[in-house]
């Protein structure tokens, strides 16, 4: 089985705990009222979907019921990172496989 | 008798009519009635409940009370039922008012003591979380999942378990228990 690293319970948690949440750092535009429709249509359907590293928020759900956030290689499906919610994204090297 | 009485002597759990295991290597019964709220806000505010504020994935009791971790600024407490009015009064007075709740969650979940030498086996038949003793101490608290069910799970020595469940999930799960124990058939 998969462990996730919970950054709040600092431990290895299984996978079945978890669930996922989407592309982290997407932030929401702080007037939507003066966005254009393109904007608005980017920020809520269009999503990076990189081959490689991949920021990503996850909800340890059955565990402690926080969001935190991960990068995960998105070839080799291993979670490199995982951080608090509201943390910069930490660097990293990519690691395609 | 008052009506109290009576709604009390009439009180079917979950569990009614249900056998549970009880032998010397797994015993499986349902713990008293028990007035259970969830307290967000900061660990300081448990201190007016009794216990101190349980330290990450750990539970704290102080006599008849007792405080699980579950997250941060999340907790579950655990008190007799009949204290269930002096807790809640006991904790509005002190709560910082904005930045924390309370919520008396007695009936939604029921209490079950998991005993002897297989119940971390019985356990393991459903929960992905490593119960060796190492890895799981006698004092750790956590929420967890058992198959398709949620579940807190509290150690409270080597051969005994503390678990929470939601009332309606709580035949499925002893049930799965059960089946648990059969598989252990011969170790
Ligand atoms: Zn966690």
């Amino acid at each position: 089985m998969l462990l996730i690293r919970c950054p709040y319970c600092e431990m290895e948690r299984p996978e079945l705990e978890f669930r996922y949440g989407g592309e982290a750092h997407v932030a929401r535009p702080l007037d939507p009222m003066a966005t254009s429709d393109d904007e608005w249509a980017d920020y809520l359907y269009f999503r990076s979907n990189p081959r490689g590293l991949h920021a990503e928020r996850w909800r340890h759900i059955n565990g402690c019921g926080r969001f935190f956030n991960a990068i995960r290689d998105t070839v080799s499906d291993k979670i490199v990172v995982t951080y608090k919610a509201g943390e910069a994204r930490p660097a990293t090297t990519g690691e395609i496989a | 008798m008052s009506d109290h009485a009576v709604m009390m002597a009439s009180r079917r759990g979950p569990l009614h009519g249900l056998s549970l295991p009880k032998g010397t290597d797994f015993s499986l019964s349902e713990a008293p009635h028990a007035a259970r709220f969830i307290l967000r806000g900061d660990g300081a505010s448990v201190a007016a409940f009794g216990p101190a504020a349980p330290k990450p994935l750990q539970g704290s009791a102080a006599g008849t009370r007792t405080a699980l971790w579950l997250g941060p600024y999340e907790f579950l407490l655990l008190a007799p039922e009949e204290d269930a009015t002096t807790v809640e009064a006991g904790l509005k007075a002190t709560l910082p008012a904005g930045t924390s709740s309370l919520v008396d969650i007695s009936h939604r979940q029921i209490g079950l003591v998991l005993e002897g030498r297989l119940a971390a086996r019985c356990l393991s038949a459903g929960c992905p979380l490593d119960l060796a003793l190492a890895a799981f101490p006698v004092g750790m608290a956590t929420r967890t999942i058992y198959l398709k069910t949620e579940i807190v799970l509290w150690r409270q020595a080597e051969t005994r378990f503390h678990v929470e469940v939601w009332r309606s999930f709580a035949p499925y799960l002893v049930g799965h228990l059960a089946d648990a124990l059969a598989g252990t058939n011969g170790l």
